[in-house]
């Protein structure tokens, strides 16, 4: 299997080289690449769940991953801000760069991982015993920020940014349980940018939701690749294909096809990856 | 064949039989278990609310043979002592559990919850022995103290298996949403797990004070007991329970309508927390 | 709708690399916590090390004198300095034995009531008092005993020795009131509980559709439980009961109080004998030299040792059910 040629065109087309990531850049280049994957592998145990891996993610793009499930799509998001690790058994080989430094070399703390690398996860789940506005600024405070004013003004922004703020405005001082499924998952994914990541992961956010709030989710991915980065897992290729400019197709821990959405749902190179697409197995 | 109806037929009232006796039988087995407890109930009310008053509750004890009395210093050497057992046994049992649950790829967690599970059948005797052989014995005396060591090594187990289960009941969501965030694991751990699951964490430490509040076998030979005030810990010191036994087993009628009070604040106390906590607890599941 | 660029641009090199220091001071709060934790639950080991230790180091001087002996002697004599325990061995498992007889039928019959007969919304009311009874301390129940029930038992030997006093049970000293069935029954009432609410929780874990299946092959609901549901849960049902026999064992305050503390080998049904408990209860304080005291924290290891073995029996049992229980849900 030759998955690695269908990544290859892409990093022919836009890719500059490892050694002018180590300057950093005052403006990004609208095809720079934020993450970069080489021959990334999962073991747990002795069931190898993703195999040898490489693609880059672009800036300022939604990447979607889509595949059967069990093809271990969710597994690969989970590598991108080692989140894999807080499962035990889990061993990854390969790198991951972001902005060229290694996610998995020496010296670098998966905590600091995950504030430059959000995640937002297929059930909503707010803090319980939080109040809305505690929610969002979470990990803000966690991390030790005092400042009421600025809080506050985080509060508000996070809110707006997540297209949450006109429908909760009035409750923030509410549970974040109390609101609708769709609405506590767009406090979850302002809970996430609240942070401020270079990256926004999501694994199937709207696998959890009924069609409306769905449509808002995928409004709000639209809006926010503006600002940030965006990896989406999903089972649901019309979603895929409607909120996507990249599209990865993982079969059985491999990555198969790899390219821009448009062209992978149209035209695509490899005849898996037509015959998933066409509801033809998975 | 009308034979074999006949024999069927039979059969099915015998099975009908058999079906009412066995649900006979069993109402009965519930029943004797709740007569049980509404007799002790009621005569612990009935004996003890005729023998306690203000007087009761706020005296010292007299001597054998005099009237009036009370055992107010009992009260405050059973609060004291166990007050110094949870200070003892709180940060161990939720450490403990913190490190059981959190770090749950040590197999030297497993074993400590397995542990637990065993210490819950050390006989009350026992802790009381140990605790003589580790306080009593090196410090030369019987103290409040050594009681507060025997209360406390019946506690912290109780804590540990409720905190375990406290923390397992919080789900690995919240805990990934944390760390998603950036936020390192201790942090995640005192902000998210532990709020999470307080309400039992707060349940099994209230189940572990009642259960060391009632307990009389560990003071005989360490906190030992004591007629006369004692808020010193490194003094023997009265407790509410060994009170009782020293009461009940003493050949006067006084003594044994005290024995009669003195259960009927410990039954107050214990059933008070345990419906208290129950009745909290099934607040929160319906929220 | 704010989409205004967020300030993103800032290179992760910056914390990545350069700062280190940073990382580490990050992994010291994890590394810090950790290791509190750990020492804490180090502590719950240290603990039970500790118990073995400090038993065997207050017996040592009865061991180095009687040695393994002491377990099958049969003299406990204060003056002459000889001390067995085998009576108080005796009395001790046969008081929880007989205490075990009366409990489990009733705790089994409530428990198979409480979770089958009964309707879900009734359940509580019938097993949350249940519960109430395993959380009075023993003290209560031993006063409770000791001027109630004793009496009524009293009366009961006095008729029974009176009509069947040539039954080798029941000719003993029925007067006393207290003795070896004030004791099992006692001890019966404070097991029920117990026995019943681990019971209900096991049986809790059949699957209906074990149940449903003998019942839709015209089986009674009685019949589906004996045949079906118990066997089912025979495990942890004994698992359940060995737990009660250790808790019966260890039981001292009430069994101090009605038992009836004479040092004699069991020979009727009303005869005041001692438990390893009660014994240790009643003697420790007036015990006036370091052999006697050693000898009764003797008594106390052999005690520690049968209920731990009983325990970790119990423990084995319903471990094993629990294990059982996820593969089937799985």
């Amino acid at each position: 299997m030759n998955e690695n040629l269908a990544v290859d065109e892409e990093r022919d087309m836009s890719e500059p080289s490892l050694s002018e990531y180590s300057e950093p850049m005052d403006q990004p280049q609208p095809e720079e690449t934020r993450i970069e994957v080489q021959g990334l592998s999962v073991h747990y145990g002795k069931t190898k769940a993703v195999k040898n891996v490489s693609l880059s993610i672009k800036s300022r793009k939604v990447t979607a991953i889509i595949g059967p499930s069990g093809c271990g799509k969710s597994t690969f998001i989970r590598c991108l801000n080692r989140m894999h690790e807080v499962t035990p058994g889990a061993r990854v080989e390969g790198k991951v760069l972001l902005d060229g430094v290694d996610l998995y070399g020496p010296g670098t703390d998966p905590v600091e991982v995950r504030r430059k690398v959000g995640m937002v996860f297929q059930k909503p789940n707010p803090f319980p015993t939080m109040s809305i506005r505690d929610n969002v600024i979470a990990g803000f405070r966690l991390n030790g920020m005092r400042d009421r004013r600025l809080l506050e003004e985080k509060v508000e922004k996070s809110l707006h940014m997540a297209a949450l703020w006109d429908e909760v405005k009035d409750q923030l001082h509410q549970p974040g349980t109390s609101l609708s499924g769709g609405q506590q998952q767009r406090l979850c994914i302002a809970r996430a940018l609240a942070v401020e990541p270079e990256v926004l992961l999501m694994d199937e956010p709207c696998s959890a939701l009924d069609p409306i709030a769905t449509a808002k989710i995928e409004e709000l991915i639209h809006e926010l690749k503006e600002s940030v980065t965006i990896v989406i897992v999903t089972h649901n290729m019309q979603q895929a294909a409607r909120v996507s400019d990249f599209t990865a197709f993982f079969y059985m821990g491999e990555l198969v096809e790899f390219g821009v959405t448009s062209k992978i749902f149209t035209n695509p190179d490899k005849r898996q990856t037509e015959d998933y697409i066409t509801g033809r197995f998975g | 064949m009308s034979a074999v109806n006949k024999a069927v037929s039979r059969r099915r009232f015998q099975r009908k039989i058999t079906e009412r006796l066995a649900v006979g039988g069993m109402f009965l087995c519930a029943g004797v278990t709740i007569f049980f407890l509404l007799t002790i109930l009621g005569y612990v009310l009935y004996h003890g609310a005729a023998a306690i008053n203000w007087e009761f509750l706020t005296s010292l004890p007299v001597p054998a043979g005099e009237s009036g009395g009370g055992i107010a210093n009992a009260l405050i050497g059973s609060i004291l002592v166990v007050a110094c057992a949870a200070a003892m046994a709180v940060p161990i049992g939720l450490g403990a559990a913190v490190f059981v649950n959190e770090f749950p790829t040590a197999r030297f967690g497993r074993f400590v919850r397995f542990l637990a599970e065993v210490l819950t059948g050390v006989p009350s005797i026992v802790v009381g022995l140990f605790a003589y052989a580790l306080v009593v014995r090196p410090m030369g005396g019987f103290s409040g103290f050594s009681g507060s060591v025997a209360y406390a090594f019946i506690m912290i187990p109780i804590i540990l298996i409720s905190a375990h289960e406290a923390f397992r009941l919080v789900p690995d969501s919240l805990r990934e949403a944390s760390l998603a965030l950036g936020i390192p694991k201790w942090r995640t751990i005192l902000s998210v797990v532990l709020p999470a699951s307080s309400s039992a964490l707060l349940t099994g430490v209230v189940l572990a004070v009642s259960r060391a509040l009632g307990e009389a076998a560990p003071m005989l030979f360490t906190a030992f007991g004591n007629p006369f005030w004692n808020l010193n810990l490194g003094k023997p010191i009265a407790t509410v329970p060994l009170l009782i036994y020293t009461y009940a087993t003493a050949p006067y009628e006084d003594w044994h309508r005290k024995a009669w009070a003195a259960s009927f604040v410990l039954l107050v106390v214990v059933l008070f927390t345990s419906v208290v906590t129950r009745a909290f607890l099934r607040g929160k599941s319906h929220e | 709708m704010q989409s205004e660029p967020q300030a993103i641009d800032r290179p992760f090199i910056q914390s990545g690399r350069s700062k280190a220091s940073d990382v580490r001071v990050r992994n010291l709060g994890d590394r810090v916590f950790y290791v509190t934790a750990r020492t804490l639950a180090s502590c719950v080991i240290v603990l039970a090390l500790l118990l073995v230790a400090d038993l065997f180091r207050g017996a040592w001087e009865s061991i180095r004198q009687f040695g393994l002996g002491f377990i099958v002697g049969t003299t406990w004599d204060p003056v002459a300095r000889i001390f067995g325990t085998l009576p108080t061995i005796i009395g001790t498992l046969v008081k929880a034995a007989i205490g075990l007889l009366l409990a489990v039928p009733i705790s089994i019959g409530a428990a198979v009531f409480i979770t089958f007969y009964v309707p879900k919304w009734v359940r509580p009311i019938i097993s949350y008092p249940i519960e109430l009874l395993a959380g009075i301390p023993s003290i209560v129940f031993g006063l409770w005993g000791l001027f109630v029930m004793v009496p009524v038992i009293r009366t009961a030997q006095i008729w029974l020795k009176a009509h069947f006093g040539w039954f080798f049970l029941f000719d003993g000293p029925a007067v006393y009131g207290v003795g070896v069935l004030s004791g099992s029954v006692i001890l019966a009432i404070m097991v029920i509980p117990i026995v019943t609410a681990i019971s209900r929780d096991i049986l809790l874990t059949v699957p209906r559709l074990q149940i449903e299946g003998m019942l839709a092959l015209g089986a009674t609901k009685w019949e589906a439980i004996s045949k079906v549901a118990l066997p089912y849960a025979r495990v942890g049902l004994v698992g359940a009961v060995i737990l009660g026999l250790g808790r019966a064992i260890g039981e001292t305050m009430a069994i101090t109080m009605v038992g009836g503390n004479a040092f004699t080998i069991i020979q009727s049904l009303f005869d005041p004998v001692h438990s390893m408990a009660s014994q240790i209860a009643s003697e420790f304080t007036e015990a006036t030299y370091s052999l006697y005291v050693s000898s009764l924290i003797y008594v106390g290891l052999v005690l520690f040792g049968i209920t731990i073995c009983v325990s970790l029996l119990a423990q084995l049992l319903i471990w094993r059910l629990s294990k059982g229980k996820v593969a089937i849900f799985e």
